[in-house]
């Protein structure tokens, strides 16, 4: 029974911080970059399972490899971010697949939180919670830095420093993201919540909390679903937060 | 060279490169206090890039010398990703990083009603948006203030045009002005000095001996191509 407790409190701190960092993704068509690194996660997935570590631990150094192609790969060719996604994408599920045990391939594609220990969920909570702290820190310069670069420079904001720790924001989220949706569903984590909040908000506090709520209430939500339907977690998170999102649209103006 | 303290802005051999494309060249000049300076040129003339250079936010070679402790408010052409996300008028405002009046005193400062605080930024017009990215640039109290293509988005029959703000603001604030404009009217009705811009300066000086048909047929380029049309051999 604990391990419900455990999965629960895991998975809300998970989607709330999540949902937060979604809330400064919408503002650029950033949301797309979390799903190819939940996807270039996969090889990072796969190992930890293999060697029965933490999933988040595995995909982490896959996360910083991905954030780090992407840029380069974007610098260096000037394709638009779709084109590299799809390249990125097929990729990582291609080089999971080659040494990734079958059993566990639905663990490490749409996750599972239901056997998470409190070492692990204290893990979980602390680097969510720092997320959320880092976040409440740095949103205005995070903010303005997305909304236009140059306004931000004007402001003396050090653009670069910012989205740098922008992309360390993301890689850690992803990381944890992983354990609890899987490596095809990581991106919905950032992408849903703040996407039905926008529907309703008519100011950014309402949109944060809104956001911070709904990837935390789904999240929970979706482990409880879990637990009476004896379905997996990850997909169920993710469906009660389109859930929410189709409940906000007629909201949306 | 003498240190002018009318100087607030003193731009020698400019020279801006953005992937190996030459966008500014061999461009010099000098503002004093109080001036209004417009910059008049084609698109892709590179009039936007000499702002965002004097704000110190690309690469540059040549020198920029501001006055000591000039502070700069910029007013950019458009903010195209502000839309995505909610926001009030309050919350851009709270964005700024050294602000110090109240949201309702910078509104009312560009003819705004502090009412509107709380209305979401993608309801308003384009020209009362860009009252508020003025009212955004204004709120460090600043004395020089840098603005791009103040005549995109002006609302049709608004009592009280972006200019006469303008206007209004430099004489209150004893602000100088640089702005970037399409438009001649502006030019003659504002400004102290123009810069002709095509990539390197093509003219300067104060607007009325300064822009004559030549000198505009220099900077745009088209009538040339039919003044030689007239009177060369065909092409």
């Amino acid at each position: 029974m604990t391990e419900v407790y455990l999965s629960l409190i895991s998975g809300a701190f998970i989607g709330a911080a999540a949902g937060y960092l979604g809330t400064l993704m919408l503002s650029r068509r950033m949301a797309l970059v979390a799903g190819p690194l939940g996807h270039l996660a996969l090889p990072g997935i796969a190992l930890a399972l293999i060697w029965g570590l933490d999933v988040s631990i595995g995909a982490f150094p896959f996360v910083i490899l991905g954030v780090i192609i992407i840029w380069s790969l974007e610098r260096m060719t000037r394709l638009p971010m779709e084109a590299l996604t799809a390249l990125v994408f097929a990729s990582g599920v291609a080089i999971a697949f080659l040494f990734l045990p079958l059993e566990q391939a639905e663990t490490a594609l749409v996750g599972d939180i239901s056997k998470v220990g409190s070492r692990e969920t204290a893990l979980t909570v602390v680097a969510s919670f720092a997320i959320i702290l880092v976040l409440r820190h740095a949103y205005p310069q995070l903010i303005l830095g997305n909304i236009s670069e140059e306004l931000a420079a004007a402001e003396r904001i050090n653009v670069r420093r910012y989205n740098l720790l922008y992309l360390f924001l993301i890689a850690v989220i992803v990381a944890l993201g992983v354990k609890m949706v899987g490596g095809l569903l990581t991106a919905a984590l950032v992408a849903i919540p703040p996407g039905a909040a926008r529907n309703f908000a008519r100011n950014l506090k309402q949109y944060i909390i809104g956001a911070t709520a709904i990837g935390a209430g789904s999240a929970a939500l979706g482990v409880v679903l879990s637990n009476l339907l004896e379905l997996p977690a990850g997909p169920l998170i993710i469906l009660v937060s389109t859930a929410v999102f189709l409940i906000t649209v007629p909201f949306a103006k | 060279m003498a240190h002018d303290i009318k100087r607030v802005l003193d731009v020698s051999k400019l020279e801006v490169t953005l992937d190996d494309e030459r966008i500014l060249t061999d461009l010099s000049f000098t503002i004093d206090e109080g001036e209004v300076l417009t910059i008049l040129g084609p698109n892709g003339a590179g009039k936007t890039v000499l702002l965002r250079t004097l704000l110190g936010t690309l690469p540059y070679k040549g020198e920029i010398t501001w006055r000591e402790g000039t502070r700069i408010g910029y007013v950019p052409q458009r903010l195209p990703y502000i839309k995505n996300i909610p926001l009030s008028v309050a919350d851009f405002l709270g964005l700024k990083q050294n602000g110090v009046s109240p949201v309702g005193d910078m509104l009312r400062a560009v003819g705004l009603s502090p009412e509107l605080s709380k209305k979401p930024i993608g309801e308003f017009s384009s020209g009362q948006f860009q009252r508020i990215l003025i009212a955004w640039a204004l709120a460090n109290d600043p004395d020089v203030l840098l603005f791009d293509e103040p005549t995109a988005g002006v609302d049709i029959g608004g009592e009280e045009t972006i200019y006469e703000l303008l206007s209004q603001l430099k004489r209150e604030r004893n602000l100088t002005l640089l702005l970037i404009t399409h438009d001649l009217a502006v030019v003659h009705r504002l400004s102290s000095t123009v810069l002709c811009l095509n990539n390197h300066p093509v003219c300067m000086g104060p607007p009325l001996p300064t822009l004559t048909p030549e000198n505009l047929q220099r900077l745009y380029g088209t009538e040339v191509r039919l003044y030689e049309h007239k009177h060369g051999p065909k092409v």
